[in-house]
């Protein structure tokens, strides 16, 4: 099997301060198998034109029509320079209405391409020009923002470099964009949740898996076990929604038998650029044999972190540096959360060249406390109090279509649990449609990794990402917003507040607003919130060293 | 144990500032108070409607010589809260259709589980046709038993409901065993329907399902029937015998073959009661999605 090599080649030479980068793209051949599916080329300058138009696509032989820009899935990499005032003309060629959303830059409202919100769409035929200044550097993204066009491949990345130059030195970079695509409609995709909401979850727990439990853990408990999820209607084995039943996970456009290779030389610092530009994956990312050093998150500088392992949820980017040592080929691996596929691409010395691919992990299985009752295995309890008074807002998460919703009151039957009191709050949202869960006990938990990494490995968390400089305003939050990420599993319906987007009203801010937003995840699934156009610092215990980021994967049961 | 922190992350609204810029829209017909014109498309679809149907009995039966087709099937159309519903099933046997049941519902979102559904049953097959008023629920069950119960009411006041639940127990992720039951109850007989009045008949059964895919899963039943024209009743056993199963009734003279001859003897009941059907395999289940964005 031919590999592909990079045709992204950002390849440049960087130095630490005041260098001017002078961006070379290069495009290198690939092979006529994918012809169809042109890699990526980078667009540079500030004058851009995008047309958004309807793309053939071969991912391992199978045909399909895919949403692309320029001709291209994924999108052309757009480079642009911190300072510059950007013009990216978009001409609309499907037969439906579209837009383009610039994610984590920062953008006057009107450029920032949300239809119903920011503008009216970009209809078809028609050339929408966004105009701003760029106001910040680092590694971003662009996707569609109209129907389903993204997970469909409307999705590139976006390079911007810094005027000053890179905190950190590096040889060369790439980029790397995992996503996930699918041979069936979207729409038949939410159709199918809407109808089985576990249509695409084949990890089940079977008699056979009841078996090994009693084997392991004692027939009562097993039992004891079944029965407590029985009566909570809800399976710990749900991770993703949707799997790899459907999904073929990409790695810039490419499946993994199409073994993208990004090229470097052996003692070369280099810096991969990882954007999770997918719908609904989350993706446990590692490069066997070579740790990474992860410099930056969403975009803005941090304190450089070793990791042997991240996991990216969707919207996410993470910039890490690796210094590839001997002369050996590296495998990047990208797998899914729930363990149904993976994303791959290669890291050689000489095109041709590939390492083995690793197995995939153990499927991860919630637990008690991912519903919500946590800290019950320390046996003391405290009486939890959460902030009523949350507001449903337009904020979404970055996946359009996706509405959020429910969460029933949850049978405790341990009687420590009836120290706990629920906010009058949680307690309205109880029961009602939207509604299968309230957490009773969100816990903090940003130091923890998450399940389903094997002990030994270092994987990043939240509490490592420590900012580089100290945020620019030190002004504390004037006030406070608290938000119930809620959901109803069976009926897939998913909200704010127990509340669709179309049955909740706007939070309104005034301009110069400093607001603590509290999310509190009552689902027992990771929930990536992004806020357009604005910054959020994380409190994660760093002070003013709060890292920046667009986009926080809300993990369940956690506030 | 640590206790609980809140983690929370401030928000700096700096994005405010863009407002500083006034850039050229293509399509601005705003008055320039940066406010969007109203929009055909929403931010967030989350209003579609989509429409489902399933089959959820599609068998030929055989039990000896008697062999009968039967079928069972739902659709519905509607949003997340509001819904319209098409329930219908039947048996077919000896060229005549019997126990046909059809309902016309209109079922909303109640609780977050269960659906309030109510509207009109018809029983429309070859015997006389009944039509009847209903209004039950339909949902999932604590411990995943899907649960639908029905009550009914016809025009002359006489009452009847249906149970019907169903538990999936997974062997394997595509191999499924699943014990169902579904019962009728009436308040009155209605020979020429073959109803019996109390507890009238039962179809239970066991399925062994193979998911080829998530929409088409052929499946093997055992089901255990109290066949039609059987019954228990309390009221009075003598005035609801009625003829076999299986046997059509003369049109013009039905009422007289009903006549009461002799009381039900019990050990005849027993033996009725275990009467086995087995299904055959070539019948499938079948469910077919669509979606109509608004």
């Amino acid at each position: 099997m031919n590999p592909i090599v990079s045709p992204l080649a950002l390849t440049r030479r960087r130095f630490l301060q005041g260098a001017a980068a002078a961006g070379v793209s290069t495009l290198l051949p690939w092979s006529l198998r994918d012809a169809l599916a042109a890699p990526a080329s980078v667009l540079s300058g500030t004058e851009f034109a995008l047309a958004i138009e309807e793309v053939p696509l071969t991912i391992n032989g199978r045909q399909a029509s895919a949403t692309g820009v320029n001709g291209q899935v994924p999108a052309p990499i757009l480079s642009w320079r911190e300072g510059d005032t950007v013009s990216l003309a978009v001409t609309n060629r499907l037969s439906e209405p579209s837009s383009i959303h610039w994610h984590g830059v920062r953008t006057p409202a009107p450029m920032d391409g949300v239809p119903g919100l920011s503008f009216r769409s970009i209809m078809p035929g028609e050339t929408f020009v966004y105009r701003f200044l760029v106001k910040q550097s680092g590694t971003y993204w662009y996707h569609s923002h109209s129907m389903f066009q993204e997970q469909t491949g409307l999705y590139g990345a976006i390079v911007i470099q810094p005027r000053s130059g890179y905190a950190q030195a590096f040889d060369r970079d790439y980029v790397v964009l995992l996503s996930d695509w699918s041979f069936e409609q979207p729409e038949t995709i939410v159709s199918n949740l809407k109808f089985q909401s576990d249509y695409y979850n084949y990890g089940q727990r079977t008699l056979g898996t009841f078996v090994e439990d009693a084997q392991r853990r004692g027939l009562a408990e097993t039992v004891a076990d079944r029965l407590e999820w029985g009566s909570m209607r809800m399976s710990p084995t749900d991770i993703l929604d949707v799997s790899g039943a459907t999904y073929t996970y990409l790695l810039n456009g490419q499946p993994p038998g199409a073994n993208w290779t990004a090229l470097f030389r052996p003692g070369e610092r280099v810096r991969l650029r990882f954007i999770n530009g997918s719908s609904m994956s989350i993706f446990d990312v590692r490069i066997d044999g070579l740790p990474m050093t992860v410099v930056q998150a969403d975009g803005n500088d941090i304190v450089p972190v070793t990791v042997d392992a991240f996991r990216i949820s969707a919207a996410e980017t993470y910039d890490v540096i690796v210094q590839p040592g001997p002369d050996r080929a590296y495998t990047i691996f990208a797998q899914s959360e729930d363990r149904t596929g993976y994303a791959r691409g290669t890291l050689a010395p000489r095109a041709g060249m590939d390492a083995p691919i690793p197995s995939m992990d153990p499927r991860p299985m919630r637990t008690m406390t991912d519903m919500g009752m946590g800290g019950m295995e320390h046996g003391s309890m405290s009486g939890m109090n959460m902030d009523p008074g949350s507001m449903p807002g337009t904020e979404h998460s970055s996946r359009p279509g996706m509405s959020h919703g429910s969460m029933p009151g949850m049978q405790m039957d341990h009687g420590r649990m009836a120290a706990m009191k629920a906010s009058p709050e949680a307690k309205q949202l109880q029961g009602s449609v939207g509604v299968d869960n309230v957490a009773m006990l969100p816990t903090e938990r940003l130091n923890r990794a998450g399940e389903g990494f094997p002990p030994g490995r270092r994987v990043l968390t939240y509490a490592d990402l420590r900012a580089l400089k100290p945020g620019n305003d030190p002004r504390p939050p004037s006030h406070e917003i608290t938000l119930h990420l809620t959901g109803n599993m069976e009926r897939f319906i998913w909200g704010f507040d127990g509340k669709k987007f179309s049955e909740s009203g706007p939070i309104e801010l005034k301009r110069g607003d400093r607001v603590r937003f509290v999310l509190i995840n009552d689902t027992m699934m990771e929930h990536p919130i992004h806020l357009h156009g604005l910054w959020s610092e994380l409190e994660n215990g760093h002070g003013e060293y709060r890292p920046y980021k667009h986009t926080i994967k809300s993990s369940r049961a956690r506030s | 144990m640590s206790a609980f922190q809140i983690l929370a992350f401030a928000v700096a609204a700096f994005a405010a500032d863009a407002a500083a810029q006034a850039p050229a829209m293509a399509n601005d017909t705003a008055s320039g108070t940066g406010l969007p014109p109203p929009s055909e498309m929403q931010p967030v679809m989350d209003r579609q409607i989509f429409t489902h149907a399933i089959s959820n009995q599609l068998e030929g039966r055989a039990n000896g010589s008697n062999t009968e087709f039967r079928w069972e099937g739902q659709g519905w159309a509607g949003t997340d809260y509001d819904e319209l519903w098409i329930k219908s099933e039947g048996t077919v046997s000896n060229g005549a259709v019997d126990d046909g049941q059809q309902q016309f519902l209109y079922g909303r979102a109640v609780t977050t589980y269960f659906d309030l559904q109510g509207g009109l049953r018809s029983d429309i097959d070859s015997r006389p046709t009944r039509n009847w008023a209903a209004l039950g629920i339909q949902g999932l069950a604590p411990y995943f038993f899907d649960l639908e119960v029905t009550g009914f009411v016809s025009g002359e006041g006489h009452l009847a409901a249906k149970l019907e639940a169903s538990y999936d127990l997974l062997l394997t992720q595509r191999l499924i065993l699943q014990p169902q039951v579904e019962l009728n109850v009436y308040s009155k007989a209605d020979p020429a329907r073959l109803v019996g009045s109390g507890f009238s008949d039962i179809d239970t059964g066991l399925r062994l399902r193979y998911e080829l895919s998530r929409k088409f899963i052929p499946y093997m039943r055992l089901c255990w029937q109290r066949p039609r024209g059987r019954h228990l009743s309390r009221i009075s056993p003598t005035t609801a015998q009625l003829a076999a199963a299986f046997a059509r009734p003369h049109p013009r003279s039905r009422w007289s073959m009903w006549r009461p001859t002799r009381p039900w003897p019990r050990c005849q009941l027993v033996t009725q009661f275990q009467r086995r059907a087995i299904s055959t395999p070539f019948w499938l289940q079948s469910r077919l999605t669509g979606c109509t964005p608004t």
